[in-house]
């Protein structure tokens, strides 16, 4: 209760002013419709669970089918646990104020990304405990997913969803520039510079067809990767914002953008894009190619399934394929009052038999609508064999049939955001840090040392 | 101070006799405006007094404890680039919007207070309707508006062959473009105006005609400090509102665009914003607080000094 006075009453005065943050749905699981459920998880010990469970951070009545159906499957597995869902995305103000109330979550669905502030704060269990009372393999999960919940050696929290990133080719546009998208070297970033001077198009000084667009400052962990270098140290305690690496691809990420005309027109330019609709950016010729996460083939095959692309890995300098991973997570909240049942929730949400009977939902429904579906990426290793091996049929559509397969080829060599005390701060000080040189605010060397400044404070405000 | 009534001595407070009856209305006034006066004390002065002694310490909802760090945050903020960039874009916005857009809802007042018939109610709605749009909506529609290649607002200066700016990447016109969408509800101010317009005594009017006075020497010399109360009154709540600009700009600049690329650089980030982002996504509460109660204090002054002023410029009927 002493916890809860000053969080409550100090938000009540700061967000009279602010208001709320609107949640962003996760393109990943975009989708509708609610499936039968399909039994209980064959591959973990049963546990004797029941009781009422506050789940903060998932919405199952708005919730798509992949969440529906594997809320449904433990319904089925666990009828004697009442789970209350918060019907809502993950929101650290929101998961706040629950966190201070008398109803504290038992169990959080939040971004891998977050979970290292949480934890730093010791307001997330350890999963050993759970590990051991269900024989749940964590192995099954991918190593970076796994890495992006572990701190100190301890796992906190069981990945879900894993979105990669991978060059997304235009081949129309490639075809038009004269290039052979196979015979572009994306190791060599002389070469993807060139190609980006052929591949853009104007029309007086007005873009109409964007060349490269590198996707920063959101990928900029990619390219610094493909530089030989990292944005954070892996333990997640040091900010690396202002290393040799990073400055270098800050200064030819911008440039690409600066190459192809005025930043602002380019800006506003991909602002114009259908992006999620039948006249998107591939569809009307008006991209190269950029690195972009997977989710974005389910859009392209469902909205423009004619469009002729090639997924191609991106590329470390030295050739390497790797690529930047994300996505969601199950923790349990230290303090429940119903730890069986919060580590029943928190695995059979995450476990091979839920994902593929979401998978097999997914999939009747697609052909239910006569919809194209590329897959569901679960994070669980085991769970997306069986999946992309037995759900996924995009024998007619062979663009996309390569696509995906070039995406699964890559899913091993991903690493993701090391679980940081200050990882929200240290996104905000690199994305401004990057914004300002894009918008000609500052030298890549003043502004990512600015940056690096302000990240490694986040992380120090925020660590143990 | 004592008073005879009715041959007996009667205490006088503020002028008023404290008679049985007197004491009797302030017990139902007290009792009528408690709902309001128990709302301010747990909703507003108990919070905001709270946050006052946050803002001495090093309060983080999610650490388990909190240190008293005496004037460090303030300390901090002398230091802090962030503070005096939002503070420069938000009195840049507000010195801009403020009489912008009075000068546009008197237009707009002087214009419904013309019209008569059934279109008054028709155009009455229309210039209010903006009002009731959700703030977030306002942003997403200004976004499409704006937009320096398909935009409506350029489209339009397009066609008298101006070749319009980047409303929403170029850190130049980042926040006149801000203004422009802040004018989009201009509504409020405009009924407010509409009103005091309808109380102006149209004798006073006939009476200057008679005198051989112009229009605009009628608007200067009897619409203007007739209405001077509504004008002042809008000045010092445009002003406040201005200074805690919240959603719109966040909705357009940092809410789904977060960590995606911008160049509006730091012309976006107003005073508010900065204070949300402290408090809810880096947790330092406690500096939080004190920029919170850096911003009540500026709010504080400029209103004083309005007020100050004002004495000068508004008549109040009756004084």
């Amino acid at each position: 209760m002493r916890r809860a006075v000053p969080i409550l009453v100090s938000m009540v005065l700061l967000l009279a002013a602010c208001g709320p943050n609107a949640a962003t749905p996760n393109p990943t699981t975009a989708g509708g419709g609610s499936q039968p459920a399909s039994g209980p998880p064959a591959s973990l010990e049963p546990l004797k669970a029941e009781g009422k469970l506050f789940a903060y951070g998932f919405a199952y009545k708005t919730g798509d089918i992949i969440a529906q159906t594997r809320a449904d499957v433990f319904k089925d597995a666990y009828p004697d646990v009442d789970v209350t869902w918060s019907e809502s995305g993950f929101e650290d103000q929101k998961f706040l104020t629950a966190l201070a109330s008398s109803d504290k979550p038992d169990v959080v669905n939040m971004p891998r990304n977050k979970i290292g502030t949480y934890v730093a704060q010791g307001v997330l269990d350890p999963i050993s405990d759970c590990v051991g009372k269900t024989g749940f393999d964590t192995n099954v999960f991918y190593e970076a997913a796994r890495n992006d919940v572990t701190v100190d050696g301890q796992m906190y929290a069981f990945p879900e969803f894993y979105n990669t990133r991978n060059w997304i080719i235009n081949n129309k546009a490639f075809e038009d520039a004269g290039i052979d998208p196979d015979s572009l070297d994306f190791s060599d970033w002389d070469a993807i510079a060139a190609a980006n001077e052929k591949l853009v198009k104007k029309n007086g000084d007005k873009i109409t067809r964007i060349g490269i667009d590198p996707k920063i400052p959101e990928f900029l962990p990619l390219w610094v990767k493909a530089n030989g270098g990292a944005v954070m140290s892996d333990d997640g305690l040091t900010s690396q914002l202002d290393s040799q690496e990073t400055i270098d691809a800050v200064k030819y990420t911008t440039d690409l953008v600066k190459a192809q005309g005025d930043p602002t027109k380019w800006l506003d330019f991909r602002n114009t894009w259908d992006f999620f609709g039948g006249k998107n950016q591939v569809a009307s010729n008006q991209i190269g190619a950029w690195p972009m996460e997977q989710w974005y083939l389910n859009v392209l095959a469902q909205n423009s399934p004619d469009v002729d692309i090639t997924v191609k890995p991106f590329l470390t300098k030295d050739g390497q394929p790797i690529t930047l991973e994300d996505g969601n997570s199950w923790a349990i909240v230290s303090g429940t009052d119903n730890p069986d049942a919060a580590c029943a929730l928190v695995t059979t949400m995450v476990a091979t038999d839920t994902w593929v009977a979401a998978a097999k939902a997914r999939q009747e429904d697609a052909e239910k609508n006569n919809k194209p579906q590329t897959g569901v990426y679960s994070g669980n290793q085991e769970a997306d064999q069986i999946i992309f091996d037995k759900y996924v049929d995009l024998s007619d559509m062979p663009v996309f049939e390569a696509a995906v397969k070039a995406v699964l080829d890559n899913q091993a060599n991903a690493f993701g955001w090391p679980p940081s005390p200050g990882a929200a701060g240290f996104q905000t000080a690199m994305t401004d840090g990057v914004n300002r040189v894009l918008s000609g605010g500052a030298t890549p060397e003043d502004s990512m040392s600015r940056a690096n400044q302000e990240a490694q404070d986040a992380i120090d405000s925020n660590a143990p | 101070m004592t008073a005879g009534i009715q041959g007996r001595e009667v205490r006088v407070i503020g002028g008023v006799p404290w008679t049985r009856n007197t004491r009797q209305d302030l017990k139902w006034v007290l009792l009528f405006l408690s709902p309001w006066i128990i709302g301010f004390i747990v909703l507003t002065a108990g919070p905001m007094l709270w946050t006052l002694y946050l803002s001495f310490t090093n309060y983080n909802p999610i650490r388990p404890v909190t240190n008293f760090v005496g004037i460090e945050n303030y300390a901090r903020m002398l230091k802090d680039p962030h503070v005096l960039n939002s503070l420069y874009n938000t009195i840049f916005y507000t010195v801009l919007h403020v009489p912008l857009s009075m000068g546009i809802a008197l237009l707009l007042a002087l214009m419904l207070n013309r019209i008569g018939g059934r279109s008054a109610g028709f155009f009455r709605t229309a210039f209010y309707i903006p009002n009731v749009t959700p703030a977030v909506a306002v942003g997403t529609l200004f976004l499409l508006l704006l937009n320096g290649n398909s935009g409506v607002i350029n489209g339009v200066l397009g066609f008298f062959g101006i070749d319009g700016p980047s409303w929403l990447n170029d850190p130049t016109w980042v926040k006149p473009g801000i203004i422009i969408m802040s004018l989009w509800t201009v509504g409020n101010t405009v009924v407010i105006y509409f009103a005091a317009l309808k109380n102006v005594p149209l004798e006073m009017y006939e009476a200057a005609r008679i005198d051989g006075a112009s229009a605009w020497d009628q608007f200067r010399n009897i619409t203007v400090p007739m209405i001077s109360g509504a004008l002042f009154f809008t000045f010092v709540i445009n002003t406040i509102a201005s200074l805690q600009l919240f959603t719109e700009v966040y909705t357009m600049f940092f809410g789904a665009q977060q960590g995606q690329s911008s160049g509006a650089g730091d012309a976006a980030e107003f005073y508010v914003i900065y204070l949300f982002h402290e408090a809810f996504e880096v947790f330092r509460m406690g500096y939080a607080s004190a920029l919170a109660w850096l911003l009540f204090a500026v709010i504080l002054v400029i209103t004083v000094v309005q007020i100050r002023v004002s004495r000068r410029f508004v008549y109040y009927e009756g004084e």
